[in-house]
């Protein structure tokens, strides 16, 4: 089979999903202003009742979600500008995607798992 | 003179020595928003996991963290990851903005970068002088 790697509109999906998620961040950044404005500040009772709320863990994952999905794009692009051997690229490229599931394993368990 | 004849004046490709080019300020808030991003993967999100996991545990390690966190040198690391934060934010917005054909002129190109580079140190100095 034969792919076009170059060209127009190659990219163009990762490029949007660096957009959306980053509106995602924005979007959780803003509620957590808010929440620590309207609450004027955040103790443990606050802290342990939002993490115990399903609508804010599940809100939580999703920004985790645009976090991890953007972090990809944003570091597989520095990666593609800077490191040029095929082999070092791929073995950083792959590493970044371990680190990148392990992240979201341990946010998992941070939210759901026992405490 | 056609274009066989006409002598080559520039040699291509052009390297550039980094040590010795002046970037322009929109080059410099691109290059620090790969910095920042860099860092906040690497540092910032495994640093957010830790704090969240340990503060969630007990109202003791809530406290434990919130102390450990008043330690000089952990100060210095969260306000260089609030201006990490800040400054990829505020980036960000400026080159959503920006295609959206927002600011695309050189004038408002560069004013829209000293703004991102102003603001985004203006608020970690607000943050830092609080945490301080």
């Amino acid at each position: 089979m034969k792919r076009i790697v170059v060209g127009a509109h190659y990219g163009l999906k990762d490029w949007l999903v660096q957009r959306v998620t980053a509106l995602v961040m924005v979007l959780y950044t803003l509620l957590w202003l808010a929440i620590a404005w309207s609450a004027g500040g955040i103790d443990f009772a606050l802290w342990q009742a939002l993490f115990a709320n399903g609508a804010f863990r599940i809100a939580t994952m999703l920004f985790w979600l645009a976090v991890l999905w953007h972090a990809w794009v944003g570091m597989r692009d520095i990666w593609m500008d800077y490191l040029k051997p095929t082999a070092l690229r791929l073995t950083v490229e792959t590493l970044t995607v371990l680190i990148l599931l392990a992240y979201a394993v341990w946010l998992l368990d941070v939210l759901w798992g026992p405490r | 003179m056609s274009a066989l004849e006409r002598p080559v004046t520039r040699k291509r490709p052009v390297y550039l020595n980094l040590v010795r080019i002046r970037l322009p300020l929109p080059g410099l808030v691109s290059i620090l928003h790969r910095l920042s991003g860099l860092a906040l993967f690497f540092v910032g999100l495994p640093l957010l996991l830790v704090g969240v996991e340990r503060s969630l545990a007990s109202p003791e390690a809530f406290e434990a963290f919130r102390a450990a966190l008043a330690t000089p040198w952990a100060k210095i690391v969260l306000i260089g990851l609030v201006w990490a934060y800040l400054h990829h934010f505020c980036a960000g917005i400026r080159f959503l903005l920006l295609d959206v054909h927002k600011g695309v002129e050189l004038r408002p190109a560069r004013q829209s970068s000293l703004a991102v580079l102003f603001i985004s140190l203006a608020l970690t100095l607000v943050v830092g002088v609080r945490l301080w």
